[in-house]
């Protein structure tokens, strides 16, 4: 005898019904939960703002970002000001300072431009808007952070890195969406971010030259810092070169400022 | 065994030797290439399969007698990626530190063929609780190669364990690298995991040539 399962009618039904209540579960889920998850990747941005600029519990060895509850208090404190650039073919068009853009974008705070989007404007050749967040870092110094934002070996990889007037790198941190852990996943890993402190994104001559993630570049221990080199992830060669590409084409477009701030 | 009727517990033990998801049944492979270059992301790993297996296996168990069996598989796939999901999410709202962590396992996870596997061969066919300790034992089973492979490439590759130096500073030319020592990098590689693997098999078929097919 057939058994009840084994039906055509049976079949299409159970298959109705269980991807409806599936289906109601997650979305019903996902859309309660979304208020929570948007809010900690709102405080995710702050930290790494401030990892950038060097606030954060590093201790010896492993990268730690600042408590979530103070994220809000040491941002306001720390981070001065917010300019947003456009930038169109290379050039600044115009910059706003962040009361201006709030008053432009119904409030939205500059921090929470999405970067991967204003990089797609660029593309489709329209103008490109630039956050930079102005502030003092541990020791002081005024630093001017930039997202950056590149495709790694499997998805995206993005980060912050934090520059003074010379466009000597201050402070970096990278994050990625899906490299291979223990991999590519490791530009995050605290020996790799902390080898670009104090590397420079200019040439000698002034030119902007970037950072390249180098192989057998003959300074592992990274003594020179005007190399424009960092040593590389051994078995991690395209996030490496993922994390050189979108230093070099997002940290140009801020060439220009620091060239008017200087005059 | 007071706690686990004898047939029960052979369901747990022997999954982690001799009837082995990775070294004897050949699944859950592309896991063990793919995230064994460091030990912490290996035990990462093994215990979100862990936990997976244990829920999945009852939760099919428990749908066995109304899954039709003409699309049996797409209703364990979709269980496992709900599943997963749901973690997911919950973990964002409620452990966001965590949740980047796990991010990348997710899915692997929903791939892992020994997943599939036993909601296929075990938990259609029996009861929760069996296929509760099924999906454990295979689990653990899962767990213990991935550990032994995380642990030889992550030492034999980076010279550290769970990111702790172990064998001294390869740049200061410190302990074994003072006299000549020099890291691995091919153990970083995926082929390197496929080897170890291959040598966890020689060595449990040499001791047991039961497992030996003619």
């Amino acid at each position: 005898m057939e058994k009840r399962t084994d039906k055509n009618s049976y079949t299409i039904i159970f298959a109705i019904v269980m991807v409806l209540v599936v289906g109601t579960l997650l979305a019903g889920l996902a859309s309660s939960l979304k208020p929570r998850i948007s809010e900690n990747q709102r405080l995710e941005k702050q930290q790494n703002i401030l990892y950038a600029m060097g606030i954060n519990n590093n201790d010896d060895t492993s990268a730690n970002f600042i408590a979530t509850e103070n994220a809000e208090k040491l941002f306001t404190e720390n981070v001065e000001e917010q300019m947003v650039l456009t930038s169109k073919d290379g050039k600044l068009v115009s910059q706003m300072t962040r009361q201006e853009y709030m008053d432009a974008n119904n409030g939205q705070e500059p921090y929470l431009i999405d970067v991967k989007k204003q990089k797609s404007n660029a593309k489709n050749g329209e103008g490109r808007q630039l956050p930079l967040f102005i502030g003092k870092s541990k020791d002081g110094n005024t630093v001017y952070v930039a997202p950056i934002y590149g495709k790694g070996l499997w998805d995206a990889i993005w980060g912050y890195v934090a520059m003074d007037k010379n466009m000597v790198v201050q402070g970096a941190y990278f994050d990625h969406k899906g490299e291979t852990p223990g991999l590519g996943a490791n530009i995050k890993q605290r020996y790799f971010m902390d080898d670009f402190i104090g590397e420079h994104l200019l040439s000698a001559d002034g030119a902007f030259k970037g950072i390249t993630v180098a192989k057998g570049n003959a300074d592992p221990k990274n003594n020179d810092k005007t190399d424009n080199e960092v040593d590389a992830i051994a078995g991690a060669t395209i996030t490496g070169d993922g994390v050189s590409a979108m230093i070099k084409s997002d940290l140009r477009l801020y060439k220009p400022y620091f060239d008017n701030l200087k005059n | 065994m007071g706690l686990l009727s004898k047939k029960d517990a052979k369901l747990i033990t022997d999954p982690l030797a001799d009837n082995n998801p990775i070294t004897i049944q050949v699944l859950g492979i592309c896991s063990a290439l793919a995230i064994t270059a460091e030990l912490e992301a290996s035990i990462v790993m093994s215990i979100s399969v862990l936990f997976v297996m244990g829920v999945g296996n009852v939760v099919i168990s428990l749908m066995r007698n109304i899954i039709p069996s003409k699309i049996r598989i797409i209703a364990q796939l979709i269980v496992v990626a709900t599943l997963v999901i749901i973690v997911d999410l919950v973990l964002k709202a409620f452990a966001y530190e965590l949740s980047k962590t796990l991010s990348v396992f997710v899915g692997l996870i929903i791939t892992n063929c020994i997943i599939m596997g036993r909601f296929e061969a075990f938990a259609l066919g029996n009861g929760p609780w069996r296929s509760f300790l099924d999906g454990i034992g295979n689990a653990a089973g899962y767990a213990v190669i991935l550990i032994i492979v995380g642990f030889f490439r992550e030492l034999l590759g980076s010279g550290t364990l769970l990111g702790i130096p172990i064998l001294g500073d390869p740049i200061e030319k410190t302990g074994l690298y003072s006299i000549g020592y020099e890291n691995n990098g091919f153990m970083l590689l995926s082929p390197m995991a496929l080897i170890v693997v291959g040598i966890i098999i020689w060595v449990q078929r040499t001791r047991n040539k039961d497992l030996v097919e003619d």
